[in-house]
């Protein structure tokens, strides 16, 4: 209880701090607050928490940071260097100075949470917290709690919006960790189309608590790719649950790339509401050392003709620990649905663990669904076939790892990404990987 | 080039070479033929320095280097090169990108700069076309999905790109349709040069119909029991291996 008092504490003495806000938001508040104290911080007797010991989180006392202030060369060094439209938080506050909001096409509107509670809060309230409760779990009851801040993307019907959408969270190295309780809340209204890109990166030695809830909102014929490369610093502690619902037609596709972090815990969820809809799942996870990342994910066929089509890929090296849970829930009457779900994990190391558990729960008879998770190791055999070709043995375990991770990165389609992701977990490779160049080249050769 | 003195190797407690020499200088062709279980293979492994095969004694120096102190990389980067009775299947790494690496290698050990992309593409797709391959070849996984013959097509066509000093071929022939071999033999002919030496591990005279050697030994029992001109293949076609040991063990 006394884990739960601290967070508590923090959270009287911010409120101490607020002024007059909307009367939904300090009710919604309270019932967070509440929430959270009843249920108090998840242990590993909760089934969802089964794999996942979240005491690093519980015994913690994170402050809450009052400013954005970064040094602006550490800043540019971490950004995506991507042309794009790019929201910048720091340690949870927005940084208006590290963000790029000029040219924001019509039909878009890109703006912190705290701005758009103070232009329109009804219009927040609404959607605001209906896919995510305070019941979804003890840490969405806790980010209702602290609710003040956060990145609201709303696309009106029919836009179409050319340069990626980057939502940029920064953590800062300091004498006293902190957390931060960020809401992400995407409204993609009919036919709209987006590529967003949440990407979490911080000075090295920093060591705070990062706790997300995303809200994702497709209306019918939106089309929505959501990155989230989490490259956090490993000292970094990390929650996040977003939560999709679908509409008529609509496409969303995720990448959930984890790379950083010490505790990393994601759950993904869509709702796929609308006939012909579909969701994308593509994972990537990889830990080393001692970090432990947590991968739940969750598509429910609530609809007839909706797809969902998931890899997930799990690279664990030293001790890390990996989970996966993986569910495809087909409603009753939910007929012609697809569900495909591959998972596979590969430990590059004796004591490094995953734990997977795909499941399947299926009430209609007419759908085509199948799962399956595999876990190996690197093939020695292939080791040594590329060592007799000169390669040197550590280039040939990055190119077998990426090779292993090629399924899910050749679906990226921003360069910058990819090579990041290659980068961490093969290390330094003779050249690109991805082949962009030698696919030309051979393109040419055929040409010929 | 190559020295092979008094080799002993056991794999798993078993002993399967037992005093093997053999000399190969460059500009020459060796043969080596036995019986199955002869130590054939064994021999090709352990220069191209496969785990598992404990030398107990003798020694393989490779232009006077120490080959058993070297990684098998570094083997490779020196000019040895294997080519494998059973090419590995490797998922996920397209050929043309192991062809790169692999030449990148070879010339970053040299001190040269990596191949440029368009001098690169032009090599390759000369060779390819030597070895009668698809270009569709390139951008497949290594060996995935390959048959037996494009498996040993492949093998050959990194000869090609590498240009080992010393090409290693152990039982390059086998599942090899004839079309396949002339192809293969072909591709392996053009390696012959006064600078290179090429060692061929066959089961079966056949293969030495299209690459002609210049020395043929015949391994028995991890020894090397008789050795001649490529006249010895042809008697030992004839007469089968028994011949050798019954005239060895005379």
């Amino acid at each position: 209880m006394s884990d739960v008092q601290t967070f508590l504490d923090r959270l009287a003495e911010r409120n101490a701090q607020r002024g007059r806000e909307p009367t939904w938001i300090a009710a919604r508040r309270q019932a967070g607050a509440a929430r959270f104290e009843a249920l108090g911080f998840p242990t590993r007797r909760d089934e969802a928490w089964k794999y996942t010991d979240v005491r690093a989180i519980a015994r913690g006392d994170f402050a809450l940071a009052d400013d954005a202030e970064f040094s602006p060369a550490t800043a540019a060094a971490l950004t995506l260097p991507i042309d794009a439209h790019r929201l910048t938080f720091v340690d949870g506050v927005f940084s208006a100075s590290l963000s790029q909001l000029d040219g924001l096409p019509s039909g878009v509107a890109l703006l912190p949470l705290s701005r758009a509670l103070e232009e329109n809060h009804e219009a927040v309230g609404g959607p605001l917290g209906r896919l995510t409760g305070v019941e979804f779990s003890p840490f969405s009851a806790l980010n209702t709690a602290f609710t003040e801040e956060g990145a609201v993307v709303r696309l009106a019907p029919g836009t179409v919006v050319e340069k990626p959408i980057v939502l940029q969270f920064l953590s800062r190295a300091g004498d006293q960790p902190v957390m931060s309780h960020p809401r992400i809340l995407i409204e993609a209204a009919g036919r709209s189309q987006a590529t967003v890109i949440e990407h979490h990166i911080g000075e090295e030695a920093a060591a705070n608590f990062t706790n997300l809830v995303e809200e994702v909102m497709l209306d019918r014929g939106a089309i929505l790719t959501h990155y989230k490369l989490q490259e956090a610093p490993l000292a970094d502690l990390h929650v996040a649950s977003i939560h999709v619902e679908q509409g008529r037609d609509s496409t969303y596709t995720s990448f959930n790339l984890n790379l950083g972090g010490s505790l990393v815990r994601t759950d993904l969820i869509s709702e796929l509401n609308g006939q012909g809809a579909t969701a994308n799942f593509y994972g990537l996870f990889y830990g080393q050392g001692r970090q432990h990342v947590d991968s739940h994910t969750l598509a429910n066929h609530n609809a007839p003709h909706t797809y969902s089509n998931e890899n997930y890929k799990g690279i664990l090296d030293d001790r890390a620990h990996g989970v996966f849970n993986g569910k495809v829930v087909v409603k009753r009457d939910s007929q012609k649905i697809e569900g495909y779900q591959s998972n596979a994990n590969l430990l590059l190391s004796d004591r490094a663990e995953i734990d997977a558990k795909p499941e399947l729960e299926i009430y209609a008879d007419d759908v085509k669904c199948s799962h399956g998770s595999t876990t190996g190791q690197l093939d020695e055999e292939a080791i040594f076939a590329l060592r007799t070709r000169g390669i040197d043995r550590q280039t040939a375990r990055g190119l077998l790892t990426l090779a292993f991770a090629g399924e899910v990165l050749e679906e990226v389609d921003v360069d910058t990404i990819s090579e990041r992701v290659e980068l961490a977990v093969a290390g330094k490779l003779p050249e690109r990987f991805n082949l962009a160049g030698l696919v030309e080249a051979a393109v040419a050769l055929d040409d010929e | 080039m190559l020295e092979v003195k008094d080799l002993y190797v056991t794999v798993e407690g078993n002993e399967i070479l037992k005093g093997l020499t053999l000399t190969i200088n460059a500009g020459e062709v060796h043969a080596i033929m036995g019986p199955n279980g002869a130590g054939k293979s064994t021999l090709s492994a352990v220069i191209a320095g496969k785990d598992g095969y404990e030398v107990t004694s003798g020694s393989i120096t490779f232009e006077g280097q120490d080959v058993l102190e070297m990684e098998v990389e570094e083997r490779a980067l020196a000019g040895m090169l294997l080519g494998f009775q059973y090419p590995v299947e490797i998922p996920g790494v397209k050929n043309i990108y192991l062809l790169k690496a692999a030449l990148n290698a070879k010339r970053s050990a040299n001190g040269q700069e990596d191949i440029p992309a368009p001098e690169f593409m032009k090599l390759i797709k000369e060779k390819i076309a030597e070895m009668k391959m698809d270009a569709s070849f390139l951008q497949r996984s290594v060996n995935e999905g390959f048959s037996g013959g494009e498996k040993k097509r492949n093998e050959i066509l990194q000869m090609l790109v590498l240009q080992p000093r010393l090409a290693m071929l152990d039982e390059i022939d086998s599942g090899l349709d004839i079309d396949a071999m002339k192809v293969v033999a072909d591709g392996v002919n053009s390696l012959r040069d006064a600078e290179r030496a090429i060692l061929l591990v066959t089961h079966y005279q056949r293969l030495l119909d299209y690459i002609v050697p210049d020395r043929v030994h015949v391994l028995v029992d991890g020894r090397i029991v008789k050795s001649g001109d490529a006249e010895l293949a042809k008697k030992l076609e004839a007469h089968g291996y028994d011949w050798v040991e019954e005239g060895s063990a005379a």
